[in-house]
C-alpha cells in the first residue's frame, strides 16, 4: 500500500475512533489509539488535527494529572485521553445547541471560575452560596450535581469541589480568568 | 507538670490538630496558622510527655503542622503562576456580571467535546440477530421447581468408584510412598531426584513429584543439593521428623517441565 493511501486509511480510522462514543466517558485513551493505529498515532492525530482546523475543530489532549511542561513522553501520551472539541469557541447565541439552559451555562461558568480562583479547590457550600445569589435555591444543588455528573467538577468526601477532566478538556482556564478580569465593573 | 496542666496541654494539642486539619479539609487560608507560635508550644510541652499516647498526639500535631507548611508552599507557588488572581476580585466580577454576560464570556473559552452516537447497518444486523436468538422473558425467568429425588443408601466402595472418597487417606498414601522411596534407595543413602520421580508417563512423573514435595515438607525425607554438579538427591529419613526443626526452613523450587521429563527419558533409555 502506498504511503499516502496508508495514512488516508489511518486518518479515517482515527476520526471514527475520536468522534464516536465508545465508552461511558467520551474520548479515546492513547494506548487504545496505539493499538488501533500503530505507534505513530501522534503523527496521524497531527494530520487529522490539520484537517479538522478547516472545520474549526481540533484534537485535544488531556494528560493524566498536570500537563507536561515540555514535549510529552510516549508514556504520558499513552496514558492521556484524546477528544475532538471545537477550536474557536461558540457564538453565545448557539449555546442552546449544547442542550443546556442559559442559567445552567452561567452557573457552570461561575462555579469553574470560582474554583480556579481558589487554587483549584473550593468548599461546595461556598460555591453553592455564590450560585444562590443568581439562581433559585432549589436549582443550585441540582446544577452542581449535574456539573459533577458531566465531569466538569469533582467532589471529595469533605465536600470540596475540584476541576474535573471535562473542564480540562473543554475550558481554556487562563483565558477565562483573563476575560473575567477584563470585564468592566 | 500536674495532671491538670497535662490535661490543658493535651487539649491545646488537640486544638492545634483541628486547626491544621481545617486547612487541609476546608480550604482555610494556611497563613492563618501561626506556625512559629505552635512550634514553640509543642517544644514547651514535649519534655513533659511521658506516655505513648501523649507522644503519639505530639507526633500527630507535628505531622499536621508539616502539611500546613506544605500548603503554605503550594499557596506561594500558585500565587506566582499566571493563573493566580485574587479570589475576592473574581467573586466580585462574577457577582456583577448578569447571566447573559457570563454566558457570552464563557462561550468564548468553552470548546465542547464533539461526540456522536449513531447506528450502523452491521450493528443493527447484529442486534436483530441477538433479538431473534433471545428466548422470551417467560422462558428465561422461568422458576425451576426443585424435582423430588428419592433418597437411598450408598456404600463406601460406590463413593470410591465415583471418586468422592479416596481409597486411602492422604497420609496412608504418603506412608506407602515413603516405603517405596526407602526400597528404591536400598543400601545407598540417597537417590537422584529424577531417578525417583521420573516415570513412564509425564502424568505419573507429576504425581510422584507432588507426593515427594509432601514427603520433604512433612519430614519423611530430605533433599541434598549439589550446586557444582547441579544435582538434587532425596534422602529418606529412618523416622519421620516431628514438628519443625530449629534450622531455618528453605523452599527449593524444582522444575518438572515436560521438556525436563523428555530429556530424562532420553538419557535413561540410552
Amino acid at each position: 500500500m502506498k504511503r499516502k493511501a496508508y495514512y488516508a486509511l489511518k486518518i479515517k480510522r482515527a476520526a471514527q475512533l475520536l468522534f464516536y462514543k465508545r465508552h461511558m466517558k467520551p474520548g479515546v485513551k492513547g494506548w487504545e489509539l496505539k493499538n488501533a493505529l500503530g505507534s505513530d498515532y501522534p503523527k496521524i492525530l497531527k494530520v487529522l488535527d490539520d484537517h479538522l482546523e478547516k472545520l474549526d475543530l481540533q484534537v485535544k489532549t488531556v494528560f493524566e494529572g498536570e500537563e507536561p511542561k515540555e514535549k510529552p513522553t510516549v508514556e504520558e501520551l499513552n496514558k492521556a485521553r484524546f477528544f475532538v472539541t471545537l477550536r474557536g469557541g461558540l457564538p453565545s447565541k448557539d449555546s442552546k445547541m449544547m442542550g443546556w439552559r442559559i442559567d445552567d451555562i452561567a452557573g457552570l461558568a461561575t462555579a469553574i471560575s470560582y474554583v480556579i480562583s481558589k487554587k483549584g479547590k473550593a468548599p461546595r457550600e461556598q460555591v453553592g452560596d455564590l450560585l444562590r445569589s443568581k439562581l433559585p435555591g432549589w436549582r443550585v444543588d441540582m446544577n452542581l450535581n449535574r456539573y459533577i455528573r458531566a465531569g466538569y467538577l469533582a467532589e471529595d468526601e469533605n465536600n470540596m469541589l475540584y476541576l474535573d477532566w471535562r473542564t480540562r478538556a473543554e475550558v481554556d482556564q487562563k483565558a477565562l480568568v483573563d476575560l473575567l478580569l477584563g470585564t468592566e465593573s | 507538670m500536674s495532671a491538670q496542666e497535662k490535661k490543658h496541654s493535651s487539649e491545646r494539642l488537640q486544638r492545634v490538630i483541628e486547626l491544621c486539619k481545617s486547612v487541609e479539609d476546608k480550604g482555610v487560608d494556611p497563613f492563618a496558622v501561626d506556625v512559629d507560635h505552635i512550634i514553640a508550644t509543642l517544644k514547651k510541652c514535649f519534655s513533659d510527655w511521658e506516655s505513648p499516647e501523649e507522644l503519639a498526639l505530639d507526633a500527630e500535631a507535628v505531622q499536621y503542622l508539616a502539611s500546613v507548611i506544605q500548603n503554605q508552599g503550594d499557596w506561594v507557588k500558585h500565587r506566582s503562576t499566571s493563573l493566580y488572581t485574587d479570589p475576592f476580585l473574581i467573586e466580585e466580577k462574577l457577582q456583577r456580571l448578569d447571566k447573559e454576560g457570563l454566558v457570552t464570556l464563557f462561550t468564548k473559552v468553552w470548546n465542547p467535546i464533539i461526540e456522536l452516537e449513531q447506528l450502523s447497518i452491521p450493528s443493527i444486523a447484529e442486534a436483530m440477530k441477538y433479538w431473534n436468538d433471545l428466548p422470551p422473558i417467560d422462558e428465561r425467568w422461568q422458576r425451576l421447581d426443585p424435582t423430588a429425588v428419592m433418597t437411598g443408601a450408598t456404600t463406601r466402595e460406590e463413593l470410591i468408584r465415583q471418586k468422592i472418597l479416596a481409597e486411602k487417606t492422604f497420609f496412608e498414601e504418603l506412608e506407602a510412598f515413603w516405603q517405596t522411596l526407602k526400597q528404591k534407595v536400598g543400601k545407598n543413602e540417597k537417590i537422584l531426584y529424577w531417578d525417583f520421580v521420573g516415570a513412564d508417563t509425564y502424568s505419573e512423573t507429576l504425581d510422584n513429584a507432588y507426593m515427594t514435595s509432601f514427603l520433604v515438607t512433612y519430614g519423611y525425607a530430605t533433599l541434598k543439593l549439589d550446586p557444582l554438579e547441579e544435582e538434587i538427591f532425596i534422602i529418606p529419613l529412618k523416622e519421620p521428623r516431628s514438628g519443625l526443626s530449629d534450622k531455618q526452613m528453605v523452599s527449593v523450587p524444582i522444575s518438572v517441565s515436560h521438556e525436563d521429563w523428555i530429556r530424562w527419558k532420553e538419557e535413561n533409555q540410552t
